[in-house]
């Protein structure tokens, strides 16, 4: 592909830095964007408006910063930041939580229905959100959701994904842990508790990373049923900061804004980076 | 596979599922139910009663000529989608794998676009290439090109194509880069002394031995470009210039939101449901064939 | 401690019947072994036993009172399982006291009676381990402890060595034994390993298709077996069947000789002759093995010093008829004739 001539065996010489270099050209095309929004929210507005802008950071940094959190365009980008924080937190638990129920039922118990349940729950596999967004809407605005934090939380709570993955990790618990533990005289509630939620650690944190990238970053569900500025989640609000009409944007906030609406996800990505990567695997087996 | 031991009890399980069921039931079944039941029907202007049509929203869609474009330019930008973000993806990966050390910290820098919203990616190449105020456009203009997305949709359609394929590459690095790695070193090994030179050797075997992972990229990005791309979309162009950005999700939106057109709007949710019905089947079909591995 | 009676205890999944009726009346503190090959039913009887699977047909008793319809937890048992089934996350000490904990025990007494098995057990030192953190024998001294720590009327045991390498299955066989004398409790163990169901047991069953064969002191069982199977079964190396119609029996009897009890002649003397194929020097013993004319092969035991043949030749069979065991068509024991 990029150098025909030296092997994938021998690994030295000029080959070796040719590598290098295509992937730190690589590296340069993935954060050459982000590395512009740092620097335009660093900088004043007139710098950005009399193209080209600099490509070095300014002084502006905790003015522009301090003046998004604070008071942002439309809503402070804290508190857009505290409503991100929540349904992202709220969809993770919240698929965790009854997923990892429903999979224990499906996998542990022999009731009527089951087999029923298990294809109604694989089928909402092919249901995005997307796809049903006019009646989904309508069923929330019924609810008296619109704008608030059930809304976000609870339609995007359902996931086949999350059930198959515990279902399959539960597969591969050695049935002889139930039998002792029916021995030791658990019950299933107390098996669960004891034992397999304790087992379960690790699946549910590789999980909770992916669940709450998946939650923070949702971005059309949370633009039809919030439109009071105040539950605004930092996704979506970015596009309400762009002014409607001719007016001039304020690049150095917006960019600010973009900055901070990353920050946690890519804390969460690169801190759990292990967890995360098994998840991801894991959740598309 | 089933497991031996069973727990007894009939009411404990179904209180363990019903959480799920209820929001299942009412989120995912009634809405689906309710479009495919709205599909039939138009509203008369007021709203205030629904005139069924039988498959009339389907017939009028199919002969709307916008409807058929936007299914047209709906498979342009997956395809390009499709095909920059893993073409890109299967490039960095390959290079990574060559690597002996440091492939770990190239996997740490390349990973951070996964966690950036598909909408931030849009509002950060947005920025880039701003009419006004972009550094690229302004770059491009003194090399004498005259960038404008605003108005010329073929430019457009590449901004979020661009857009949309930055903030995958990352998860098909991740995928490529396993899928590289699970390789047996011996195979390659045996390649190279048999005198496979190093693009036979991809060529011949690392590529079908990576075919699965590619199989399943394929379905995944396919639908990542149906689907998810709609932040992107919205921030960049908001369908435009003359809806030529406008993939089926962004006019379902449009048209049910925005248009408040809902029989049509419904009509297009059913027929998405459809594709993402076969797409799930192509998708069943690779485990299938994992499953035989 | 208490008595474990089985009366005409049947098992069926669906239509199929894996327990076609077995009875036996285990006396306090006996150990008894079910022994057999694998799909025998042995571990499917011992699950009921425990309460893990249900009972189709019979009764089953502990200590007198009807067991049938009582959880696991309520028949004051303890089981060890094959692969130990210990808890991963919970240290050795935890594994040992989570029945006591459930059973809502105060805390000291758990902690006593912990300490009480570990010692038993020399685990003392690994108490607040991991179980991944221990070897295999040590894994199955945890997993005997929690049944222990339990001081169950029943000690149930599923192939409980059969995770061991062969060194170590001698060691802990002779353990498992020394503890069920030193505790008195009764004891039911499954395996289908002939040799360890000889060591261990007071009385064994042995099991072929769902059905008991025989119940009796080892070895009882070893020299008076009732059915061909367990003549087959039961000993190492297996006894040897020859046609019966060649020795002045019906077509279809089969006639058991254990190869201990043959001895090799001259060629040309002997009841029959056959060719010798391989000869094992173990030591102690050395094993002969013979094809006969018809196809039949045969082993001889001889003691290590006696002379044996070399491979190829000729040699001739004799034996007492004292010691040949008749067999019917159907397998069964002929007695008298």
């Amino acid at each position: 592909m990029a150098d025909r001539h030296t092997g994938m065996v021998e690994k030295r010489g000029a080959g070796h830095w040719l590598t290098h270099a295509g992937l730190i050209l690589g590296v340069l095309f993935i954060f050459f964007p982000i590395w512009l929004a740092f620097v335009a929210s660093t900088i004043t507005q007139p710098e950005i408006v009399h193209p080209p802008m600099p490509l070095l950071p300014g002084d502006q940094f905790l003015e522009n910063y301090a003046k998004a959190l604070v008071s942002g365009v439309n809503a402070p980008v804290a508190r857009m930041l505290a409503n991100s924080a929540v349904m992202a937190i709220g969809i993770a638990l919240g698929k965790i939580v009854i997923s990892i129920l429903s999979a224990f039922a499906i996998v542990y118990f022999r009731f009527p229905g089951r087999k029923l349940f298990f294809w109604l729950i694989f089928v909402t596999l092919m249901l995005p959100v997307e796809v049903r967004i006019v009646p989904t809407y309508e069923v929330a605005a019924r609810f008296d959701m619109l704008n608030s934090y059930q809304g976000l939380i609870l339609p995007l709570i359902a996931s086949a994904t999350a059930t198959f993955l515990f279902r399959q990790f539960f597969m591969t618990v050695p049935d002889e842990l139930a039998e002792a533990a029916r021995v030791d005289g658990a019950g299933p509630m107390r098996f669960f508790v004891d034992i397999l939620l304790p087992m379960s650690r690790t699946n549910m944190a590789a999980l909770f990373v992916i669940l709450f990238i998946y939650g923070w970053n949702q971005y059309l569900w949370p633009l039809l049923i919030t439109t009071d500025p105040e539950m605004n989640t930092i996704v979506m609000g970015i596009k309400q900061m762009f002014p409607s009409g001719d007016d001039i944007a304020d690049w150095p906030v917006i960019m600010a804004t973009s900055i901070l609406a990353m920050i946690p996800p890519v804390i969460v990505v690169i801190s759990m980076q292990k967890l995360f990567i098994r998840g991801l695997v894991d959740s598309e087996k | 596979m089933e497991k031996r031991v069973i727990f007894k009890g009939v009411w404990l399980p179904l209180l363990l599922i019903a959480p799920q069921m209820l929001i299942t039931a009412v989120f995912f079944f009634y809405p689906a139910g309710q479009a495919v039941w709205q599909s039939l029907f138009i509203p008369d202007p007021f709203g205030l009663s629904m005139q069924y049509v039988g498959l009339g929203n389907f017939e009028y869609l199919l002969s709307d000529p916008y409807y058929r474009a936007s299914f047209l330019t709906t498979a342009i930008f997956s395809t390009l989608v499709t095909l920059v973000s893993m073409g890109l993806a299967l490039y960095l990966a390959v290079l990574a794998d060559r690597l002996i050390k440091g492939s770990g910290t190239y996997r740490t820098l390349l990973i951070w676009p996964y966690a950036v919203a598909p909408a931030v990616a849009g509002v950060l190449w947005m920025f880039m290439f701003n009419t006004r105020v972009g550094v690229i456009t302004w770059y491009l203009g003194q090399l004498g090109y005259d960038w404008n997305h605003v108005l010329n949709g073929t430019e457009a359609m590449g901004l979020v194509v661009i857009a949309s394929a930055w903030g995958r590459i990352s998860y098909n690095f991740l995928f490529f880069l396993a899928g590289l790695q699970s390789i047996p070193r011996s195979v390659i090994e045996a390649a190279a002394i048999d005198g496979a030179g190093f693009w036979t050797r991809f060529r011949t075997i690392v590529f079908p031995l990576l075919s699965p992972t590619t199989f399943f990229l394929l379905v995944v990005n396919i639908v990542y470009a149906f689907f998810e791309t709609f932040g992107v979309i919205h921030t960049i162009t908001a369908g435009g210039p003359q809806q030529s950005t406008t993939i089926l999700v962004y006019k379902v939106y449009a048209d049910g939101f925005v248009g408040q057109d809902l029989g049509s709007s419904a009509a297009q949710s059913v027929i998405l449901l459809l594709v993402v019905g076969a797409l799930t089947v192509l998708q069943f079909k690779y485990v299938e064939r994992k499953v035989h591995y | 401690m208490a008595t474990l009676t089985l009366e005409h205890v049947k098992k069926s999944f669906g239509e199929t019947k894996v327990i076609h009726g077995v009875d036996i009346d285990v006396a306090e503190g006996e150990f008894i072994v079910i022994v057999g090959p694998s799909g025998c039913g042995k571990s499917t009887l011992l699950r009921m036993v425990a309460g893990l699977e249900g009972v189709s047909e019979g009764e089953i008793r502990i200590g007198g009172d009807r067991v049938n319809e009582k959880e696991p937890m309520a028949r004051d048992i303890a089981m060890v399982f094959q692969n130990y089934a210990l808890y991963p996350h919970m240290s050795v000490a935890e594994n040992m006291g989570y029945g006591l904990k459930i059973a809502k025990t105060p805390k000291p007494e758990i902690a006593t009676r912990v300490q009480e098995a570990a010692k038993l057990l020399q685990l003392e030192p690994y108490l607040k381990r991991r179980p991944r953190e221990l070897s295999g024998g040590q894994r199955q001294r945890v997993a005997m402890g929690r049944a222990i720590v339990r001081r169950p009327a029943v000690f149930l045991f599923d192939e409980p060595l059969s995770n061991l390498d062969a060194k170590l299955r001698v060691q802990m066989r002779l353990e498992i034994k020394q503890l069920q004398r030193k505790l008195g409790v009764t004891a039911l163990y499954v395996t289908h390993d002939q040799v360890e169901a000889m060591t261990l047991a007071d009385r064994m069953i042995v099991m072929n298709a769902g059905v008991a064969d025989q119940i009796g002191a080892p070895l009882d069982v070893y020299a008076d077996p009732e059915t061909a199977f367990v003549a087959g079964f039961i000993g190492s190396p297996p006894t040897n069947f020859l046609p019966a119609s060649r020795f002045g029996g019906t077509e279809g009897e089969q006639l058991g000789i254990r190869p201990e009890h043959l001895s090799l002649v001259a060629p040309g003397e002997g009841r029959i002759a056959g060719r010798v194929i391989s000869v094992e020097p173990l030591g102690a013993e050395t094993l002969v093995h013979l094809r006969l004319e018809d196809g039949t092969d045969v082993t001889v035991r001889q003691e290590g010093g006696a002379e044996a043949p070399g491979e190829g030749m000729e040699a001739g069979l004799s034996w007492e008829s004292a010691a040949e065991m008749r067999f019917d068509a159907e397998g069964r024991r002929m007695r008298g004739t």
